[in-house]
């Protein structure tokens, strides 16, 4: 029973101190960013690295995410006998609101999150970092600044990218596989078209970015204990992001369509 | 005491349950060229890092210049960190820059100089520790004693008043340790230098070293002249530079 409580404790301990240790961290990106003009090369570097280089994987799995929730609206209707010329409608809110941002952010988390963490950890665990502050320089300026001004801004221009991808996907299923034409799926996508839904998935899509880069360098800064630990961090790094984007993505949904 | 730049007082740490460092003295006087040896894992390391505030005690306090390093605003710090420079034990070289921008980093980041001056004192440097032709070679390209070249260059780069070598020969063949050696010796005497080293290569040791300080339990069991080590009846030292598996020392 004590030794119950005990790896409780601990437990818990471990818990409370990463917990603190992303908010500190959060805390010193903020103050590294008065620093922002020194660092114009590392933060387009990132932006290629991270956004531009992603941008294949997005749009693969943006085609089959907007083909298959075409295919799935279309095969609810037939069963509700819901009339197929709604289908624009429900692809195109499905896909702007949630498919896009959620499922973009989750694919980055495991190609960019998990990347960060590895570089960063590999980089903590032979001693580059400590290199960099033994020059005098400060590594969250160096390394964590330009990373995370790359998620924050490119996670929502993937998700641009994924919302246009998705719609093309969803027509090209409509058409070629319900025998929907193209003018009415358009129609259907046009009429219930909203600004705010891009845009507020496009916020969430900025809040998703800015945990997968956080996540991301935390993890790689505390990895500790050579390949495997890096292994560990990277592993760790991908599972709270993803499971901290579908909580998230759950209170803004709460916070923002009340009942 | 007047001239020692860098005092260690009664340093204490500890990782999870292991007590590392337990009580460390020592001032390291100015151009002096200390070495510290100890077994692997004894804490010469994690000792060398406090220095610059890689890491910081549990008990006890480091002095620069009469200051106490861990007072120091972060910009304080920077400045400090940038009258030092540190040879890592792997050379510790950024792999996605090249051996140039590796060398040049602190130079770059530091905003002091053009890019042209930059240039100029990379190629002195790297001249400097007899590499010549390989400034634009990734560090993955290199080989183990020519990363610790280039670690060695880029310590050198901001001209700074204390080198700290972490192990700067393990993982050499004798030969390649050799020539890091006279290197370290010709450095220390060409640009007047306090240096401290820390390595359990006893020849290395004895060929850099005008002080060798042992450590051994986290404390310092032994203080003196490379003369003095050699002559001194302590069991512990003599088990050490021996090598011999029998003595005080347990594994």
């Amino acid at each position: 029973m004590e030794l119950g409580f005990y790896a409780l404790g601990r437990h818990g301990i471990r818990i409370i101190t990463k917990v603190g240790g992303i908010f500190v961290l959060w805390g010193r990106f903020i103050a590294s960013l008065r620093h922002i003009h020194h660092s114009p090369g590392l933060i387009s570097e990132q932006l290629y690295v991270l956004g531009v280089k992603s941008l294949p994987l997005i749009i693969i799995i943006s085609i089959f995410v907007g083909a298959v929730s075409a295919w799935q609206a279309a095969y609810q209707f037939k069963f509700i006998g819901a009339p197929l010329r709604y289908l624009g409608q429900a692809v195109g809110k499905a896909v702007v609101m949630e498919l896009a941002p959620v499922l973009s952010a989750l694919v980055i988390a495991g190609r960019v999150g998990a990347g960060i963490t590895a570089e960063l950890g590999s980089m903590k665990v032979t001693e580059q970092i400590d290199a960099l502050e033994s020059m005098g320089i400060n590594p969250v300026r160096y390394l964590v600044m330009p990373r995370m001004i790359a998620c924050l801004f490119m996670v929502p221009l993937l998700v641009l990218f994924a919302n246009f991808i998705a719609i093309v996907g969803g027509l090209v299923v409509s058409v070629i596989g319900v025998e929907v034409s193209s003018e009415t799926f358009l129609f259907g996508f046009r009429d219930s078209f909203k600004l705010a839904d891009l845009i507020n998935g496009l916020v969430k899509a900025g809040m998703f970015g800015f945990i997968i880069g956080l996540i991301g360098c935390y993890e790689g800064f505390n990895a500790e204990g050579g390949a495997q630990g890096v292994g560990r961090a990277t592993t760790t790094s991908v599972v709270i992001s993803s499971v901290l984007i579908l909580v998230f993505n759950f209170i803004f949904a709460v916070i923002l369509f009340r009942m | 005491m007047a001239d020692a730049l860098i005092q260690i007082e009664n340093l204490k740490k500890r990782f999870n349950s292991l007590q590392v460092l337990d009580g460390v003295n020592l001032d390291i006087m100015r151009g002096q060229s200390i070495v510290i040896i100890g077994q692997s894992g004894c804490g010469k390391s994690v000792l060398l890092k406090h220095l610059i505030r890689l890491l910081d005690p549990d008990e006890g306090r480091v002095l620069f210049d009469d200051e106490d390093i861990s007072e120091l605003s972060s910009r304080q710090l920077i400045e400090m960190r940038r009258r030092f420079g540190m040879l890592f034990q792997s050379a510790a070289l950024l792999d996605s820059l090249t051996v140039e921008e590796n060398v040049g980093l602190g130079l770059k980041e530091s905003r002091m100089h053009t890019e042209g001056q930059i240039k100029q004192i990379v190629a002195q440097k790297l001249e400097m520790v007899g590499l010549t032709g390989v400034g634009r070679k990734r560090s993955a390209e290199l080989s183990g004693g020519m990363r610790k070249r280039v670690g060695l260059a880029r310590a050198i780069a901001n001209s700074p008043e204390v080198l700290l070598y972490d192990e700067p020969t393990t993982g050499l063949d004798p030969i390649k340790a050799d020539m890091i050696d006279d290197l370290i010796v010709e450095l220390n005497s060409r640009l007047n230098v306090t240096s401290v080293a820390v390595t359990h290569d006893m020849k290395s040791a004895f060929k850099i070293a005008d002080r060798i300080v042992m450590l051994h339990g986290g404390k310092i069991e032994f203080d003196g002249s490379p003369a003095e080590v050699r002559a001194t009846d302590n069991e512990v030292v003599q088990q050490f530079i021996s090598g011999s598996s029998v003595g005080p020392i347990k594994m």
